[in-house]
């Protein structure tokens, strides 16, 4: 049957497929949507990590245990997953294990665009690339067999616009793999030097092994264009933008697999055609692949090592096209900037507009929160990775003590148990009296919602304990831990000047639900008394997407407004209502 | 079988996403060969949000080139003016009279542009609220860019009924069929349909 399908959800298609019985993932754009769903199998045990690292180890020893196993991450995931990727790489696997990590080119929703392909080289371990959502299911299919076949872990490389496009798919009837009986074999299982040696032997034997598949698979493939002139050798959504661009005329290798990679292939496209480009995103892979065996191609020094590719782009670089024509002088005065904005109701926006406020130093994190750093709250100072805030505000105060009052960390409530409370416990352990602020919204937010130990539930949505945040803290060695609310922002400026004060490390959970759940009440819109505004511009300070600034008063855009009432709390003349009456 | 790009233009949280997934769904239906680009994640917070639909024979890329775009749906007017230089020379433009204005016009550091490029302009939000919710301001715009697509009326209903959720399929056809009826009525810029 042909469907319409996500890329994500094609590759999570090919896990049914394949017979995959465990899945294990933190969320990540722009990976999140394969396990989200891999969970609606009901043959699929599909859950969501508490991070990345954890998620693979679990996959590795699942399918050491005899069941095919999978976990998917975004590529920054693949830096906290790398430790056990590359030791799995020496253990190989006993039922299949694949892994998906999808590159962000253009940093759509990301803070790097790092290119995943280095992993597979480091890791020594194959790596396939789709270029649509049929070949992310078929690839995802075929990556378990190749994983059992040569006793290795598979990557499946995904990019933004492979993830998010949808494109048509054909679903096939699933296998139903027995489970692999499971002996015990420390030799295989257990690297501690003796055997990592032995394992490493048998790592170089495979990518060799593996470098004589390549070079025949079916993944690889030469179409010869009408025209001898150009050919180009490219992967993923590169290789659909490069003949988008350059059609027909052109001859192409698409490298279905990008690690290892095949070099009789691209000797013969070489010897057909007058002029050999590599068109890769990011960095100069292939490139270099094909320099290393004497190929002359052009490349990176003439296309970007930055974001993703455009048509026009290419056609510039590689045809010679002129530049499309000057735009209008109508949409040449430029426009004002839509960059992406705390929600409407954000329950974060209290909390930035009193770090503001009290001109706090902020240690940021990941998440929707990171948007706290954005005018008008201007309210981040750092923001590097998951988790980076707590130990960040820890090596913060080592440079500077006298920030201890002046200098706040802040995480959300998934990044925190990600990697954060590692942080707090080296804190409390070496002794800073930093102050951290979790903003607990009661779900993983940036990425869609999914659940994690606060919420309560599973990502089957079957119950769980409930994590306590200030417990979690408080067995951690913190003894000052308290609640706030971040809407009453008068209390929680409280909160913060005591625990900034204190000389002993400090946790703050701020709690209210993010305002997108089904389950956060939409109160009616607050309404403005033009009577009584003077447009002094203090609620417009939060940084609302429901106000604006009118001629004779501030304006609220109905439909947007939440009726959170946080922009009535701050007004000092009265002049805006809530749903309930005046604040 | 003739090729359409059609690009979606939209401050996050519009709801561009099931309109992609509408035409990409009656797109496939007639056996073209579709992409749908969607945006998810950070940039879908507020911000300048924009979605393709390719359809043709074969389509590779699934993003629509500059000065390719036969069909611009705009669900702002911010954003209709942003994305109009994508459109091709005889390409369409369907636009919602609804403004949500950005944080530099909300802190004041600009102003909000009030040129409009010329087009189908409907007041969607209207059209929605009538039909029963302003959720639905997306169906009710592509009510009123139907005219300029192949489908028929029926094709459109099943694939709503496909689409979003069953309490809200008869909300939804509503503000289809009121988009459709207003239309019709107004002028566009062009009349052929595509």
């Amino acid at each position: 049957m042909k469907t319409l399908a996500l890329g994500n959800e094609a590759v999570a298609r090919g896990l049914f497929e394949a017979g995959c019985r465990f899945v294990s993932s933190y969320p990540g754009t722009p990976s999140t949507e394969i396990t989200a769903y891999a969970g609606r199998y009901d043959e699929i045990d599909c859950e969501w990590a508490v991070n990345e690292k954890t998620g693979l180890e679990a996959a590795v020893a699942a399918c050491m245990a005899g069941a095919r196993s999978f976990a998917g991450m975004k590529h920054v995931g693949l830096n906290v997953a790398a430790d056990p990727l590359f030791t799995a790489s020496y253990t190989g696997v006993n039922a299949g294990l694949v892994v998906a990590v999808a590159d962000d080119p253009g940093m759509h929703s990301s803070q790097n665009e790092q290119d995943s392909r280095y992993y597979a080289a480091a890791a020594k371990v194959p790596m396939l690339e789709p270029s649509d959502s049929e070949e992310c299911r078929a690839y995802t299919r075929l990556a378990f067999e190749l994983s059992e076949r040569f006793d290795t872990p598979v990557l499946v490389r995904l990019s933004t616009r492979i993830s998010h496009t949808r494109t048509a798919m054909d679903e096939q009837p699933p296998e139903s793999p027995e489970r692999r009986p499971y002996e015990k074999n420390p030799a295989k299982y257990v690297m501690m030097p003796a055997m990592a040696r032995a394992r490493h032997a048998e790592v170089e034997k495979r990518m060799i092994a593996l470098g004589d598949w390549c070079e025949d698979t079916e993944l690889n493939t030469l179409t010869w264009g009408t025209e001898r002139k150009i050919g180009v050798i490219s992967s993923g959504i590169a290789c659909q933008t490069a003949r988008e661009a350059l059609g027909g005329a052109v001859s192409y290798v698409k490298l279905g697999m990008v690690y290892p990679l095949p070099v009789k292939m691209l000797q013969e496209l070489a010897e057909g055609v007058e002029e050999l480009w590599v068109i890769e995103e990011l960095d100069d892979f292939i490139e270099t692949h094909c320099k290393k065996h004497g190929l002359r191609v052009r490349g990176k020094a003439e296309l970007s090592p930055l974001g993703e590719y455009t048509t026009e782009q290419l056609r510039r670089a590689i045809l010679g096209a002129s530049p499309a024509e000057e735009a209008s002088a109508a949409s040449a005065a430029p426009l004002p900037n839509r960059p992406p904005v705390l929600c409407p109701g954000c329950s974060h926006r209290g909390t930035f507009y009193v770090m503001q406020k009290l001109k706090l130093t902020v240690l940021g994190d990941i998440g929707c929160y990171t948007l706290g750093a954005a005018p008008p709250l201007n309210s981040m100072d750092y923001c590097l990775c998951m988790g980076g805030s707590v130990s960040g505000l820890h090596g913060f105060l080592k440079a500077r003590p006298e920030a201890a009052s002046s200098a706040v960390a802040v995480i959300g409530d998934s990044t925190f148990i990600h990697s954060g409370v590692t942080g707090l416990i080296h804190m409390v352990y070496n002794q800073t009296p930093g102050t951290v602020v979790i903003l607990d919204n009661s779900t993983t937010g940036m990425t869609g919602h999914q659940h994690n130990p606060v919420t309560g539930l599973t990502l089957k949505n079957r119950p769980a304990p409930v994590l306590s945040l200030a417990e979690l803290c408080r067995g951690a060695g913190v003894a000052r831990v308290r609640e706030a609310d971040p809407f009453d922002t008068p209390a929680l400026e409280a909160a913060l000047r005591e625990e900034l004060a204190a000389p002993e490390p400090s946790v703050i959970v701020v709690r209210r639900p993010c305002a997108l759940l089904k389950s956060t009440a939409r109160k009616p819109a607050v309404t403005i008394d033009a009577g009584r505004c003077t447009l002094c511009g203090l609620c417009l300070k939060i940084g609302c997407p429901a106000l604006t600034k009118g001629e004779q008063a501030v304006g609220v855009n109905t439909p947007l407004c939440a009726g959170c009432g946080l922009c009535a709390g701050l007004c000092r003349r009265g002049a805006i209502m809530t749903g309930e009456g005046s604040a | 079988m003739k090729s359409c790009n059609i690009l979606i233009a939209g401050v996050g949280g519009q709801g561009s996403l099931l309109a992609s997934k509408l035409l990409g769904r009656l797109f496939l239906s007639r056996g073209y060969d579709v992409k749908v680009n969607e945006v998810h994640g950070m940039s879908q917070r507020g911000g300048s949000v924009i979605t393709t639909v390719r359809a043709g024979k074969r389509v590779d890329s699934p993003l629509v080139a500059e000065g390719e775009c036969d069909l611009l749906l705009a669900l702002e007017r911010l954003e209709a003016l942003r994305w109009v230089s994508c459109l091709a020379p005889e390409g369409k433009l369907v636009a919602s009279l609804q403004r949500i204005p950005p944080m530099p016009v909300i802190t004041g550091a600009a102003d909000y542009p009030e040129q409009r490029p010329p087009g189908l302009w409907v007041d969607a939000l209207a059209l929605a609220e009538r039909a029963g919710s302003p959720q639905c301001a997306n169906v009710a715009l592509l009510g009123a860019a139907s005219r300029f697509l192949e489908f028929e009326p029926e094709e459109w209903a099943r694939a709503i009924a496909e689409c979003v959720p069953a309490k809200a399929v008869e909300m939804n056809i509503r503000a289809f069929e009121l988009g459709r009826a207003e239309g019709r009525e107004r002028e566009g810029n062009l009349h052929k349909p595509l």
